[in-house]
């Protein structure tokens, strides 16, 4: 009978209040789609990196005839430079962190540079003789680079050595901020659904203060009373962690998987699997965030 | 039943106490018209019976607890054996007579075979068993305050607190309200009637408690409204009494 009548009571309420109860689903819809955006974006960054940093290289490049670095006095790198490279890759201290290292020539410069760079004026007009010979180095653990870079700075015949890691860590920044700026939103748009609960339940305890006034007289207790309230604002707060996470659903569905999947096969992509690990925690700040604001509301405005 | 012991209140803001040192007792299946002008204590002295505040000193016990010092979680309980009945009925618009009634039971997690049995024979005791269905505004003034009356006995408390529960009606409507709360004294119900009624008062010859800013001026076992008046009988007597709203 008590849960039959809570449930009543809920009813009522959430009839009664139709616009304001909507108005906190759709708050708590939007608040919740950039928390769940900001997480899986995190979660992309996080597949990114794991694909990524196992393929990413080293690059020792070494010197052409027009290389103007002061270690390429000498002009084009000769067999001796070479060879003094490859020996130091191979002797203490370096061994230890490389993994293995690659010779890329001139030539394979040059058809991967054509490649990457097909029907775009700079891949016509790049001749074969301005691209650098050069060591693909991979590392045991790629945060290791300053090592190598710091042990080949100033070798004869070196030109450059260069990180992969650092352009792709631009990349990552990039999308770092992207997760900052949805943040910030669901930070803003939690507080207007926090606040927006509290006068929800607020005029929702007016519109009912006769029926809490005969309730409290003839001895209801202080759950019976408060919970239809709670349970409303916790009601709409699920309803629209429901819709967020089909929002985020449908977002990872279409977009990623049906669009940016197929359109950029070589990235390591997001799935649905990981929208089924963030709507659990988009329930629980919705049902928190309703759970905490009606409390704290009915202790000020719903005298037991 | 209840029992008051020095019992001063003054409320935050307010240098007059609005009850002053009262002592009262009142007995098991006592009925006690309270009776004094706006403002003399009245509604102080059963809202400290309600425990909707606690006093500033002295004691109030309510069968046999001490109210002020019950804890906040089992006033609920002590407000279950009690039943309240106001000036302006305070029924629930949009639902009908019997879920008036029913209402106060559901609340405090009553059975539904125990509702459906008890609410037809209070309905019955206040004679407003064929009007079940009805709404409130479909009711007289009259109707409405059985209903309140209804809802109040529904669950037996052991206490009836009525405040001015004739304030809105006609003198011969009061009365049918005063033979009603009557019968339920006579069912073992303590009753404590605060009102502004000369001629109920003085037609019932029961006990009266008279207050003055706060202090009781007297407590006559079979009094009247004014002390030394003639008792007053006959369409005159509700001088006192606002004029009949419904």
């Amino acid at each position: 009978m008590r849960f039959q009548f809570v449930l009543s009571e809920i009813l009522t309420g959430l009839r009664r209040n139709t616009a304001m109860t909507v108005s906190v689903v759709l708050v708590t819809f939007v608040s919740l789609v950039f928390v769940g955006a900001g997480a899986l974006l995190q979660m992309q960054i996080g597949a990114l990196k794991d694909y990524w940093y196992d393929r990413v290289e080293v690059s020792i490049f070494l010197c052409t005839d027009s290389s103007e670095a002061p270690t390429c006095i000498d002009g084009e790198v000769s067999q001796t430079q070479r060879d003094a490279v490859v020996a130091a890759l191979q002797a203490p201290p370096l061994d230890t962190y490389v993994q293995s290292y690659e010779f890329e020539s001139k030539a394979e410069a040059f058809a991967r540079f054509q490649e990457q760079f097909a029907d775009t004026t700079i891949g016509a007009a790049a001749t074969e003789d301005q691209l650098n010979e050069s060591y693909r180095v991979k590392l045991v653990d790629p945060t290791d680079f300053d090592v190598v870079a710091q042990y080949f700075t100033g070798t004869p015949g070196v030109e450059e050595v260069l990180d992969q890691r650092r352009l792709l860590d631009r990349f990552f920044a990039v999308l770092n901020v992207f997760t900052l700026v949805a943040g910030g939103f669901a930070l803003v748009m939690i507080v207007a659904a926090a606040l927006l609960i509290a006068t929800t339940i607020r005029l929702s305890a007016f519109n009912r203060r006769r029926e809490t006034g005969i309730m409290r007289l003839v001895g209801a207790s202080k759950g019976v009373i408060q919970l239809p309230f709670l349970l409303e604002g916790v009601i709409a707060a699920v309803i629209g962690a429901g819709l967020a996470s089909g929002a985020l659903w449908a977002a990872v569905r279409y977009g990623v998987q049906g669009w940016l999947t197929s359109t950029l096969p070589l990235f390591n992509w997001i799935s649905t699997r990981e929208v089924f690990v963030v709507a659990p925690v988009l329930f629980g700040i919705g049902v928190l965030l309703a759970g905490v604001s009606s409390v704290v509301t009915l202790s000020r405005y719903l005298k037991v | 039943m209840i029992r008051f012991d020095g019992v001063t209140k003054t409320y935050p803001r307010s240098a007059q106490p609005a009850l002053a040192d009262v002592t009262l007792d009142v007995g098991r299946g006592d009925f006690v018209f309270l009776v004094g002008s706006s403002g003399s204590g009245k509604s102080t002295f059963l809202r400290l019976v309600l425990r909707e505040d606690v006093p500033t000193s002295g004691t109030v016990r309510v069968a046999g607890r001490d109210v002020a010092r019950l804890s906040s979680w089992k006033v609920p309980h002590l407000r279950r054996q009690i039943g309240t009945v106001f000036q302006d009925f305070r029924l629930l618009a949009n639902k009908n007579v019997f879920e008036n009634v029913a209402f106060a039971l559901q609340v405090i997690g009553k059975p539904r075979h125990h509702i459906a049995q008890v609410v037809p024979e209070t309905l019955e005791l206040v004679g407003l068993r064929d009007k079940a269905r009805r709404l409130p505004h479909e009711l007289s003034g009259g109707e409405q305050q059985r209903v309140a009356v209804a809802r109040a006995f529904v669950n037996r408390p052991v206490i009836l607190l009525a405040d001015e529960p004739t304030g809105n009606l006609d003198p011969e409507t009061s009365r049918g309200i005063m033979r009603l709360l009557d019968r339920i004294n006579r069912t073992g119900t303590t009753v404590v009637m605060a009102t502004h009624d000369t001629s109920i008062v003085d037609e019932a010859r029961k006990r009266v408690v008279a207050l003055s800013h706060g202090r009781i001026i007297r407590d006559d076992a079979q009094g009247l409204y004014d002390s030394g008046a003639v008792p007053a009988v006959g369409p005159m007597a509700s001088r006192r009494s606002p004029a009949a709203t419904s």
